[in-house]
């Protein structure tokens, strides 16, 4: 009977253990970046939930990176282990989305790691949305007509003004 | 007898800023050229239309007053070609940023250019962590350039007409004379700036790579922060400034060349020449070091006092980097605008405000009053104060070092008084225009200090959004600032005079 009713328990928390670390990330506030910096003190050492894109480069430190995410509004540092880091593939860049990232870490406003830098540490990121390049960007007709064609014009000018100068000062003594 | 006919002095006018019009259209295939390395097609062709075009606009001002090229500029026409070239420059260069479609208005694209050329560093592009290389190259250009003087610029490339150059070189808020004529003086302002570069890239590049970013990108942004750094620029290729990079290292680096930037072409003149001692004697340094150590005191106890940061170190980043950042005129940020606002209270920005006006040196890359001006004004106060302890029948001479001991003359203090209270004037005209715009006190006067001593530190005024007329306001707040007001006033009446002789 007494075994049963350990067997009913062990059980129990065989199934509800697993929604512990989903109910952890539930306390977890959604912030955005404006909110981050505009309300710094309230939130300094809360745990956040933060979404945006990986722009620039993954800067790598070690065992850990600094990976920078824009939500369109400002970019936030963010410091990852590297393992995390390696899941981005593609950073924002020109002509490059990059990909949209999903966290659950702690906000610090000076953080005391990292010489006072507002920066959230998060142990995982998840991948939401892969970036992608967007194709190359070629000018239109009427841009290559116009720059092909002032060109010409703009290089003819200056020899012609360069010309001019050093046969004035051949023939003329600078005062 | 023959009588000469009186030229109409345009003509010289428009073959001088022809010149400057035509270098800066020439810099515009820099980028071009990164872009084409980049792939980055689009870009390439945009530089080569807009570098084209200014050219040409440029060859066609050369060529209406060429035969006027012998006529030698007075003082006031100089001021002229030196203004006028900087105005007509920041339209024609504003060309490639409205192309590529990173802003909103072509307002917006001649406020970062004036910004950049001025090495002010406030932006209002749009989407910057997503920028070409090549409008990244011509951002770095332009401030590059702006911190030599686009008029040094073509001096040194472009002209051997000593007479006139110095001139222009005078109206382009440059009165340090290196060698007699204005010539080699932009000759060796270049030679200092260049040799710095390839020294300061290198260095950069190095810090960008143990930051951890990869070769070919540390490179170029080794490069940009470099050039941002030694024109004490502010800007950066991305859109957290420094803070972006996450390195100690790396803004310490920054920091070595921001301060170098900041000391006047004389004294770095000096030191290449082996006089090392200059650097503890002059006034310049002296008053900077004296001024810089003062407010670091008192930013480092508002910031304790309200607990902003936790410890020495983050304080050392966060509070001494944006001072010395602000007091050099630089403008690089490790934090947010915004939590100038929210965190750092009355007493540290009181000292921000004060270090920003201030400014570097005289003849530097830096703006604000200039350590020179400031260095004067303490010497005469203190010269006042000794003369009424002293007996009635003294005369006492007061000297001040600047590469050599100089006498202070009467001339000296009213033209070091007369700037120092232009800039009081414009940075309170600037504070209330922002405060007319709706900004709270303490946010316009910090953005205002930071625009008239084109310094670049933002609290979150400026942006894209804020109103057309207070734009335009700092847009010609910059330019004053950096021509130091005369050239400026001088080109204002020139057209004043000009305009009133053809309606009457």
């Amino acid at each position: 009977m007494r075994l049963s009713k350990i067997s009913a328990v062990l059980a129990l928390l065989f199934v509800f253990l697993p929604l512990f670390p989903i109910s952890a990330q539930a306390e977890a506030i959604p912030v955005t970046s404006t909110e981050l910096i505009e309300e710094a003190t309230a939130l300094d050492g809360k745990t956040v939930s933060y979404k945006g894109e990986v722009v620039g480069d993954i800067l790598y430190r070690g065992d850990h990176a600094w990976i920078n995410i824009s939500d369109g509004k400002n970019a936030i540092g963010v410091y990852v282990p590297a393992t995390e880091a390696k899941k981005v593939e593609y950073v924002g860049r020109y002509c490059i989305v990059g990909d949209t990232v999903s966290l659950v870490g702690t906000f610090h406003r000076a953080c005391v790691e990292d010489g006072g830098d507002l920066d959230i540490h998060a142990n995982a990121v998840t991948v939401t949305e892969k970036g992608h390049r967007i194709n190359p960007d070629i000018p239109s007709v009427g841009l290559l007509i116009a720059a092909g064609s002032a060109f010409p014009c703009a290089l003819a000018g200056i020899i012609l003004v360069i010309k001019k100068r050093v046969s004035y000062n051949e023939t003329h003594q600078e005062i | 007898m023959t009588i000469e006919k009186p030229i109409n002095r345009l003509y010289p006018i428009s073959y001088f800023t022809g010149l400057i019009v035509m270098s800066l259209g020439a810099l515009q295939f820099l980028p071009a050229v990164v872009s084409i390395i980049y792939s980055e097609w689009r870009i390439a062709a945009i530089f080569i239309l807009t570098a084209s075009v200014t050219s040409l606009v440029g060859v066609g001002m050369m060529f209406l007053g060429f035969r006027y090229r012998g006529a030698k500029l007075t003082f006031g026409e100089g001021t002229v070609v030196a203004s006028g070239a900087w105005l007509l420059g920041t339209l024609l260069c504003a060309l490639p940023y409205y192309l590529s479609g990173n802003y909103l208005s072509y307002l917006d694209c001649c406020f970062d250019v004036m910004s950049g050329l001025t090495t002010t560093g406030l932006c209002l592009i749009q989407d910057m962590d997503h920028l070409s290389n090549g409008i990244n190259m011509w951002r770095h250009i332009l401030t590059f350039v702006g911190g030599q003087g686009m008029v040094v610029l073509a001096l040194t490339f472009l002209t051997k007409d000593q007479s006139s150059a110095y001139k222009m070189y005078v109206g382009e808020a440059k009165d340090e004379k290196l060698f007699p004529n204005a010539v080699s003086t932009s000759k060796r302002i270049w030679l200092i700036s260049l040799v710095y570069l390839a020294v300061g890239t290198v260095v950069m590049t190095i810090a960008a790579l143990l930051a951890g970013l990869a070769p070919d990108r540390a490179f170029l942004h080794g490069m940009w922060i470099y050039m941002s750094a030694w024109s004490t620029g502010g800007f950066a290729p991305m859109s957290q400034n420094i803070l972006y990079y996450h390195s100690a290292l790396f803004e310490l680096c920054t920091m070595v060349f921001f301060i170098i930037g900041s000391f006047n072409f004389a004294l770095h003149n000096a030191i290449l020449e082996g006089k090392r001692g200059e650097l503890r004697r002059n006034i310049e340094t002296v008053t900077f070091t004296v001024t810089l150590t003062l407010l670091t005191l008192i930013t480092t106890l508002g910031l304790m006092k309200n607990h902003v940061y936790p410890n020495a170190m983050a304080i050392f980043r966060k509070g001494f980097y944006q001072l010395i950042s602000g007091h050099t005129t630089t403008g690089f940020m490790t934090v947010y605008a915004r939590q100038f606002y929210h965190e750092w209270g009355d007493i540290a920005l009181f000292a921000m405000v004060i270090a920003m006006l201030l400014g570097g040196s005289a003849c530097s890359t830096a703006g604000g009053f200039k350590a020179m001006r400031t260095g004067i004004i303490f010497t005469t106060f203190k010269m006042e104060v000794k003369r009424m302890l002293l007996p009635e029948s003294r005369v006492s001479e007061q000297k001040i070092h600047h590469i050599r001991d100089v006498t202070l003359t009467d001339s000296m203090i009213k033209s070091s008084f007369l700037i120092v209270m232009a800039y009081i004037f414009t940075f309170a005209f600037g504070t209330l225009v922002g405060m007319f715009a709706g900004f709270p006190f303490g946010m316009a006067a910090l953005e205002s200090a930071s625009v008239t001593g084109n310094v670049g530190l933002s609290i979150g005024v400026t942006s894209a959004s804020m109103p057309a007329c207070l734009k335009f306001t700092y847009l010609v707040i910059m330019w004053l600032g950096r021509l130091e007001f005369m050239s400026v006033l001088t080109l204002g009446a020139y057209i004043a005079r000009k305009v009133g002789r053809k309606c009457d």
